[in-house]
């Protein structure tokens, strides 16, 4: 359904709710509220792992180069199953089991800041008004484990150039949802990070052609888990940067603090690039693990400078001291 | 004579005396097991290392409190924990000792030289560590042969149990990221533990001095 959506251009003032006829939309609220019905079916039954939503089907460009030479895609299994998404507990299984109780329709991301045109995109706009296309990139977390994952998705600097950042906007924000009604890590009591979580990029990051915004995987939406319905992949950083769930973009004029920057200065820095050279204050970034792994073959692989990609973006920080600015 | 006493019926006997020791074996056994099974069977999923670390830290952790735990119990008219602190103790060690070598072969491939460094660069492991060599002389002094030889000697090198709880917690401490409930609820409870003692120690102290002043 969503694919048969014409491609249009959006006015970004206007809800796509207002242009979509309501037939359309109605049915994809029932198609939802089913796909809910079958989840607590799921839940009540015992079965504590069908209740992902049903992805859909998504109309993009196949990546024409494929997987990194030498290097396996990640199962989708283990893309889908294997989480950082603390908003949901901190346990790499918490997402998969509880991001379901996330609605992700409607969504509205609202973009202002320093940009001529501020306004809002809808879910409709996200799914449907931007040429998407496949990106297969590795994806290194910052805990030494990476995978490499097709995700589906526009360049962030396609979807900037809408809202025409002014010339005074040098950094890039970012939101990700805050409803602790439907997030249960953010009710922990013992969780210290100040919620909701944030993100940010320089201007010429976030307009570098690698910079994806992200959509799908595996050929459909995102799962929950995985940060749907949109989120930032940014390549050459660590897993943390590419942030999840995004409800607000801000262009700023100055450096926006981060979420782990706030919460740990001394560890975690505002660019944090992959670089095998400057370890994690706790732990050695040297080396990976490949997922999946197991115990008597770790997959464990050496880490690489800007993650294999210093080619392309090595050039953004020409002359900086990486270890001073981590 | 008809016996009605439960009491004494034989089956009721093993279970309070051996039957007992048998199922906290079993039950203690059964997260190794599991994550035998799990690497076994690939259910632990992508990443095994990361269960196998945290699961097996934690058990160690989980049977040290039991452990100190005991001496209280028993000393307010509970003992059965205190008798099973042996295999209690070696439980700790035995579950400390998996959680070394999946470091080992996980996160630095028996790499002699990547331990220094992780040892030299960062402090959780090596509190980790040497939380480990601590328990090393005391699991290998548990048995009743080493206890006769050490005779009062015993007693006082198994108090190394009091520094590795400390150091356990600080490794546990260093180690949370953004949510630190464990590291707290365990740290609140080995406080507990280790403050009773301390006062009684203290208190002891106190009393011996009394006459002489």
């Amino acid at each position: 359904m969503k694919n048969r959506l014409s491609r249009r251009f959006n006015d970004p003032s206007i809800a796509s709710s207002d242009i979509t006829p309501e037939q359309v939309w109605v049915n994809r609220r029932t198609l939802l509220a089913s796909g809910l019905g079958m989840a607590a079916a799921g839940l009540t039954g015992g079965a504590a792992r069908t209740h992902a939503k049903e992805l859909t089907g998504l109309d993009y460009r196949v990546a024409p180069e494929g997987p990194p030479v030498g290097e396996a895609l990640t199962p989708f299994a283990d893309v889908t199953q294997y989480n950082n998404f603390y908003e949901f507990g901190t346990d790499k299984s918490d997402p998969a089991q509880y991001a379901h109780e996330m609605t992700t329709d409607p969504w509205t991301v609202s973009v202002g800041g320093l940009v001529n045109k501020p306004g809002k995109l809808h879910l409709e706009d996200i799914l449907s008004g931007f040429d998407l296309e496949e990106r297969i990139y590795r994806f290194r977390c910052v805990e030494a484990w990476s995978m490499v994952v097709p995700w589906i998705g526009f360049p962030l600097a396609k979807l900037l150039q809408r809202f025409e950042p002014t010339s005074d906007a040098r950094f890039v924000r970012f939101r990700t949802l805050y409803r602790p009604s439907e997030m249960r890590g953010t009710r922990s009591f013992t969780a210290v990070i100040d919620w909701p979580y944030q993100e940010g990029l320089r201007i010429d990051e976030a307009m570098h052609p690698l910079t994806l915004m992200t959509v799908g995987l595996y050929g459909k939406t995102l799962p929950n888990q995985s940060g749907a319905p949109l989120r930032l992949i940014v390549p050459w950083k660590y897993g943390f940067k590419s942030i999840k769930s995004i409800v607000a973009i801000d262009l700023l004029d100055e450096q926006p603090e981060t979420s782990w920057q706030r919460l740990a200065p001394h560890e975690y820095g505002f660019y944090s690039n992959v670089n095998p050279e400057v370890d994690h204050p706790r732990w050695s970034q040297r080396f990976e693990r490949r997922l999946p792994s197991s115990l008597f073959k770790p997959n464990r692989i050496p880490t690489q400078l800007f993650n294999g990609y210093a080619e392309q973006v090595a050039k953004l920080y020409a002359g900086m001291d990486l270890r001073r600015y981590y | 004579m008809i016996n009605t006493s439960t009491e004494s019926s034989p089956m009721t006997t093993w279970l309070l005396g051996p039957g007992v020791r048998v199922l906290v074996f079993m039950v203690l056994s059964l997260p190794f097991l599991n994550l035998l099974w799990g690497v076994l069977s690939g259910a632990l999923g992508p990443d095994p290392a990361e269960r196998l670390m945290h699961v097996t830290g934690e058990w160690a952790m989980r049977v040290l409190v039991l452990v100190l735990l005991g001496r209280p119990l028993a000393q307010h008219g509970w003992p059965r924990l205190f008798r099973y602190r042996r295999m209690l103790g070696l439980f700790v060690f035995f579950y400390g000792t998996v959680h070394l070598l999946v470091f080992a072969q996980v996160y630095i491939g028996w790499r002699w030289e990547l331990l220094l460094e992780e040892l030299a660069e960062r402090p959780y492991v090596f509190v980790g560590a040497a939380a480990w060599l601590g328990l090393l002389p005391l699991a290998v002094t548990s048995t009743d042969q080493w206890r006769r030889r050490l005779r009062q000697h015993w007693r006082r090198l198994h108090q190394l149990v009091y520094p590795v709880t400390i150091l356990a917690c600080c490794h546990i401490w260093w180690l949370a990221r953004s949510d630190v409930g464990d590291a707290l609820v365990y740290a609140a409870l080995t406080g507990l533990l280790l403050g009773w003692r301390l006062q009684r120690f203290i208190t002891k102290v106190l009393r011996s001095r009394k006459p002489s002043c």
